[in-house]
């Protein structure tokens, strides 16, 4: 024991970090703020230090050459010792810290923590949360899979669209003329070296904040911030009634940590690592890319946004949200901090969680895709052809092998694209079919080119036959009278 | 009064001395800049695209759409697959042709043609496009892109070498009409 002392005197004479380590752990902290609601920053850490540490590791094996990459990441799955499981922990290791630094945002935001004076602490933070998708999708990149290639492939073609300088954008991001080694390279050196290295930068600026304005008092309904006695209340909450942050309020940090680690650890055995997909081998086009999962709100809505407004959507929208984010602590730096007394800052959130959370769904289950196989794949139910004419059968075969199948579903199953035509023939009638189907529109293309008259004539009288058995389908009433009853084709 | 001076001194000589870090930092930065866009500007001069043989002209019947593949004209070694690209070509009639892009005209992903209903359709957001490459529904606002083709030997030539986007002016000029060389 005594030695350990003498030894640790030794260094603390030359280092000197023993007094400002001791001051910084027993500094007062308001006593609510020992709080299970005040983990999360810790707990956003400790994942980036477990990044850290896997992303070293894989580092040991990973090539990033456009060639092998996705040969190494292969060996490290199934060549190496528990190299899955490493790779695993990066994968979910990156799905908890971009969930927690959400978390610890909205805790940030409905606590008012990013008022007076804490400013700077909530705009370093807003960096940290894009250095953070940062990473995501910079990792997204190194998993050099289908989904990778095609995903680099979007984000040039968003890129593109940047006006005047978007094709120079474009080979900037790539490093050349397409998605190739240097593409991988670039990416190989952002998500290593410049990004992690502002990550680090920007922690660090955030944490002495912390360390320097204190944490957040609870926000107590009443209690209003005002820039001339803030400083002075806070010092009386934290020195008269105050508790040392070590060890009264950082056990329930600790505790919350170790749960987050071993969260991450379950979920990497229990799943296993993150792919890598297809090979990328940009001529095997039978993929279907899709992004990570924090990213798949945004694949959601690009497909649901009107062709005209998606460009400058896409360019101005992020802009502004990332202004919005910068601009909330001057707009509203003072004043409640209550999440009880703020009921737009509440609806906000939770109409931003409502959105994302809604968009990602959608974008699991991709109803906007054609289902590229359904016209060979999914057949027509037994009860929409039993019983049905000679040419009404012929037509059920043309919606098959005309890959109508692909956007319109019967009986749930097929695509999503089109609507379902269970119950077509009840909303439109023969001539509004054969007009739909011929000339196309409301996001349909035009089969008139691609269908003889006869197999027009077979499709629609299939489509005819689409409706509940109590039910009539549409009729033309105007039809009736003008050609006479028995004109009209009894059905 | 000499103490000032010696001061007034010093402080012009770490003024010289911040000047002339501030001189080679600019030295510096310019071969720094030029490096990062070597990109945009070395290989621009002499343009990305060539001509490129993409086969026989056996290969693409008449009326039909077929899948072909060619190998980027500027790769490196350790560009593996990805220096191969895939790009659609139609034979409209003996000696026209329409080659498309694999690149979806909305966000890039690889469009599949589907000869039964003559359409391509793309798997992300769901563009489709007729069998001449225009619009047909879906969120792309263009037609798919197109290269241009020359046939020389009894082969198909086509101009190629970037990655086609939708704000790319080569692409928007190729695009609509089929320009024969």
């Amino acid at each position: 024991m005594r030695l350990i002392q003498k030894v640790g005197e030794w260094f603390d004479l030359r280092l000197q970090l023993g007094t400002p380590i001791r001051e910084t752990a027993k500094h007062p902290v308001p006593r609510d703020t020992a709080s299970w609601f005040y983990v999360f920053g810790s707990a956003a850490l400790t994942c980036f230090i477990l990044q850290l540490v896997t992303g070293i590791l894989l580092a040991l094996i990973y090539v990033p050459s456009a060639g092998e990459a996705w040969n190494s990441l292969q060996t490290l799955n199934h060549g190496v010792a528990l190299g899955w499981f490493i790779r695993a922990l990066h994968g979910w290791g990156s799905n908890f810290m971009v969930a927690i630094v959400l978390i610890h945002m909205v805790q940030v935001f409905l606590f008012g923590a990013y008022k007076f004076p804490r400013e700077l602490t909530w705009i370093v933070g807003v960096l940290l949360l894009l250095v953070t998708l940062g990473m995501a999708f910079t990792g997204q990149v190194l998993r050099f899979d289908q989904d990778a290639y095609w995903g680099l492939g979007i984000g040039a073609s968003i890129a593109s669209r940047v006006p005047v300088i978007g094709p120079w954008a474009v080979n900037l991001m790539l490093g050349g003329p397409i998605i190739a080694g240097a593409t991988l390279s670039r990416f190989f050196a952002l998500h290593v070296f410049v990004i992690p290295g502002l990550l680090i930068t920007f922690v660090g600026v955030h944490l002495l904040m912390v360390l320097k304005l204190g944490i957040n008092e609870w926000p107590m309904p009443g209690r209003v911030v005002r820039r001339a006695t803030y400083m002075q209340e806070y010092h009386q909450l934290t020195h008269d009634e105050g508790i040392p942050f070590v060890p009264e309020a950082v056990w329930k940090d600790i505790f919350f940590s170790c749960f987050i680690l071993l969260a991450i650890a379950v979920c990497a055995i229990h799943f296993g690592p993150f792919g890598p997909g297809g090979q990328p081998d940009p001529t095997i086009i039978q993929t279907a890319p899709r992004p990570d999962f924090f990213f798949l709100w945004l694949y959601a809505l690009l497909s649901f946004l009107p062709p005209a407004a998606e460009t400058p959507i896409l360019l101005i929208g992020p802009a502004i949200g990332i202004l919005v984010l910068l601009a909330l602590p001057f707009v509203a730096g003072e004043g409640e901090k209550s999440w009880k007394r703020r009921p737009i800052a509440v609806l906000i959130i939770f109409l931003v969680a409502v959105a994302l959370g809604t968009l990602t769904h959608l974008a699991e289950h991709t109803p906007w895709s054609p289902v590229m196989n359904a016209w060979s794949s999914e057949p027509i139910p037994p009860q929409y052809v039993h019983g049905r004419t000679a040419l009404e059968r012929e037509g059920a075969l043309v919606f098959q092998a005309k890959q109508c199948h692909n956007c319109h579903s019967l009986n749930d199953k097929g695509g999503q694209r089109g609507p379902a035509l269970d119950a077509v023939a009840l909303r439109l009638t023969q001539d509004q079919l054969i007009r739909q189907v011929i000339q196309g529109g409301g996001n349909m293309p035009a089969y008139g080119k691609n269908l003889s008259p006869a197999e027009t004539t077979a499709l629609v009288a299939f489509l005819e036959t689409l409706h509940p058995a109590n039910q009539k389908p549409a009729r033309n009433v105007s039809q009736a009278v003008t050609l006479g009853e028995s004109e009209v084709s009894p059905r | 009064m000499s103490a000032e001076n010696g001061i007034s001194r010093r402080t012009a000589l770490m003024k010289l001395g911040v000047f002339l870090n501030g001189v080679i930092g600019v030295f510096l930065a310019v071969p720094i800049v030029r490096y990062l866009l070597s990109p945009v500007t070395r290989e621009r001069k002499v343009g990305y695209d060539s001509w490129l043989s993409l086969g026989g002209l056996e290969q693409f019947p008449t009326g039909q759409t077929r899948l072909a593949t060619y190998r980027n004209p500027l790769v490196n070694d350790w560009d593996g697959e990805t220096g191969s690209i895939a790009c659609w070509v139609r034979r409209v009639d003996n000696q026209t042709f329409q080659v498309f892009a694999i690149n979806c005209a909305h966000l890039g992903c690889p469009v599949r043609w589907f000869p039964q209903s003559n359409l391509f359709m793309c798997p992300c957001h769901g563009g489709a496009y007729y069998q001449d490459g225009s619009r047909a529904s879906g969120p792309p606002e263009r037609g798919l892109f197109q290269y241009r083709y020359k046939i020389e030997n009894g082969k198909l030539l086509i101009k190629a070498g970037e990655m086609p986007t939708p704000g790319q002016p080569v692409a928007n000029r190729a695009g609509g009409k089929p320009t024969c060389a």
